[in-house]
């Protein structure tokens, strides 16, 4: 047998691992049955040092609520590549959100989230008053949510 | 049914299609008005080449939400399918008038955990073909409970057992040599489509076939299809079946001439194979759902390339008895189904107890019945590895799935766009 080459794995050594990592609930929208976007998701978190409980592809609304409500994460991202996002996450954060337990919780959505390519961008500012803390557009790429975990925290909007 | 339906039945097209040399194109198509369905399907029947035809159900249709697509359909809005129990037997008979024949028969493709509904309001429209099965439309593509699709998906080969019984051509797909599309070495790809098309027999069911989806290597794909002919031999006895071959199912080259040239090879990989069947993408797949045309075009092209391809191997002499028979493939594929065999004389019990144990283990997904334990790599020379065989009865096991990284993930997902679009471009 060869050895997996260039296009596989990495042997990654400098893993940071803390002692007490934060945990993240990875999750998407009832509606999208992709499942490659999230265990994309739970590696970068793994590789950042969280440990993540992932849900896989078309969770009901509330079953997400529930595990948030159970586990009490650092963090849940919403990943969303079906073009429906901005509408299941819209239902899916005011839910959550309706939850003053949850008031605490840094939630995150990324992904496709709608059907106009470019101008998918008309769906960040209703999906942040709607409750999100931050919304990450696929062709921002992964920068801006690497920097958002390093100090994960609810944002509250202004105005 | 009377007693010449033996004849105009799916399996038995694509039987005397093989035996006159020839490969059945089918398209993945779907539409949710009635009209364009038609047409879509005439325009396959008429296409150049040896053609069956596909209805692809919407998505409520394919999780029994039938009320919501009828909803759709009263407010004429579009669907991503064609949803046929919301429309009824009466108006899917009025759409296939003249369409179905013993010349071009149609398949019903669904995705659906659970289709018993499907297959009564596809039985009672007069079609008899369909696919999927108990694991490959549970794990990969919805939530429900492994057990409750099991007992789903066993009723609803019994549905079609006794279409069969009373004289309906009935033939099943197992969609097991796809599972996630992707990133699944072959092995197991073989093994799940085996065990389904086992499952299928025990459940009365004796017209098959066998699927495989094109992955990253055309030598370790064609050394998969050989094992999957020789495995459906020794555990099919009594059964009828032939090889379906899926065009590759992840990230499509994003250029025109990388995805004709990745199409191209699926079809290289049937004709060379012996497979009988192929399900054919587009080369504009990457960036939008096909148009009819666009989709005939490629049905044309392929049936085209397919006799060629043939011919060629016949003056050559390229056939599968180059790939030695005791593959890595057929081994891996072969200790999986024994150790699901003898976990229980009931298939189904079998099935349920072997993901349970993680004696079958879907690498990456997600669903909770799935171990999710096992990990895989593409290798330098493009062929599918496990990376972390679980808790698999392998002989060579293997255990570093903490060796996977995002970036190489990211890498494997993108390995074939990338070959194939690097090398249009030198």
């Amino acid at each position: 047998m060869s050895e997996p080459g260039t296009a596989g794995a990495v042997a990654s050594d400098v893993r940071w691992e803390p002692e007490k990592p934060l945990r993240a609930i990875i999750a998407t929208v009832p509606s999208d049955s992709h499942m490659w976007n999230l265990v994309y998701m739970q590696l970068v978190l793994e590789e950042h040092g969280w440990s993540v409980n992932n849900l896989g592809a078309c969770p009901p609304t509330e079953l997400v609520v529930e595990h948030c409500l159970a586990e009490r994460p650092d963090l849940l991202v919403i990943s969303s590549v079906n073009g429906h996002g901005h509408i299941g996450g819209r239902k899916l954060i005011r839910q959550l959100r309706s939850h003053t337990e949850l008031d605490y919780l840094p939630v995150v959505i990324g992904g496709k989230l709608g059907t106009l390519g470019e101008k998918n961008s008309v769906f960040v500012a209703p999906l942040l008053s709607a409750g999100y803390s931050a919304v990450f557009m696929e062709a921002e790429g992964l920068e801006a949510f690497l920097r958002f975990i390093e100090a994960p925290r609810r944002v509250e909007l202004v105005g | 049914m009377s007693s010449s339906a033996a004849d105009s039945g799916f399996g038995q097209y694509v039987a005397r299609q093989a035996s006159a040399g020839r490969v059945v194109v089918q398209p993945r198509m779907g539409f949710s008005a009635a009209e364009r369905m038609r047409e879509g399907l005439l325009a396959v029947k008429r296409a150049a080449g040896s053609t069956a035809g596909t209805i692809t159900l919407d998505s409520y249709t394919r999780v029994g939400r039938h009320a919501s697509a009828m909803r759709h359909l009263d407010e004429e809005l579009t669907l991503n399918g064609y949803p046929i129990v919301a429309y009824g037997p009466e108006a899917t008979r009025k759409m296939l008038e003249g369409v179905a024949e013993a010349n071009f028969p149609i398949q019903v493709r669904h995705g659906s955990a659970d289709p018993r509904d499907i297959f009564a309001a596809m039985l009672e429209s007069g079609l008899h073909a369909s696919e999927g099965g108990p694991v490959s439309y549970c794990l990969p593509y919805s939530r429900m409970p492994l057990a409750e699709a099991v007992v789903a998906w066993r009723e609803s080969a019994e549905l079609l057992a006794d279409a069969q019984a009373s004289g309906s051509p009935v033939h099943m797909e197992t969609f097991g040599g796809c599972l996630l599309g992707q990133l699944c070495p072959p092995g197991l790809l073989v093994a799940v489509a085996v065990l389904e098309s086992i499952f299928f027999r025990t459940h009365g069911l004796t017209n098959l076939s066998l699927s495989y989806a094109q992955q990253t290597s055309p030598a370790q794909d064609r050394e998969a299809v050989a094992a999957l002919r020789r495995l459906a031999e020794e555990f099919l006895p009594g059964v009828e079946w032939h090889v379906v071959i899926y065009t590759y199912m992840g990230l499509f080259p994003s250029t025109y001439e990388g995805a004709q040239a990745l199409l191209d090879e699926s079809v290289r990989l049937t004709s060379e194979t012996g497979s009988e069947r192929l399900i054919v993408k587009t080369a504009v797949e990457a960036s939008r759902i096909p148009t009819i045309e666009e989709n005939v075009d490629a049905l044309e092209r392929s049936a085209d390339l397919a006799l060629h391809v043939r011919r060629m191997s016949q003056a050559d002499g390229f056939y599968l008895d180059v790939y030695e028979p005791e593959s890595e493939t057929y081994t891996e594929a072969r200790a999986l189904i024994e150790a699901v065999l003898e976990l229980d004389t009931d298939i189904d019990v079998a099935l349920l107890s072997a993901f349970e144990r993680g004696i079958l283990d879907i690498p990456f997904c997600l669903h909770p019945d799935n171990r999710n334990d096992t990990r895989s790599v593409i290798t330098s020379d493009g062929r599918l590895q496990w990376l972390d065989t679980g808790r698999m009865p392998l002989s060579q096991t293997r255990h570093a799935a903490d060796a996977l990284t995002a970036d190489g993930l990211l890498a494997s997902l993108r390995y074939t766009a990338q070959r194939y679009d690097n090398a249009v471009a030198r």
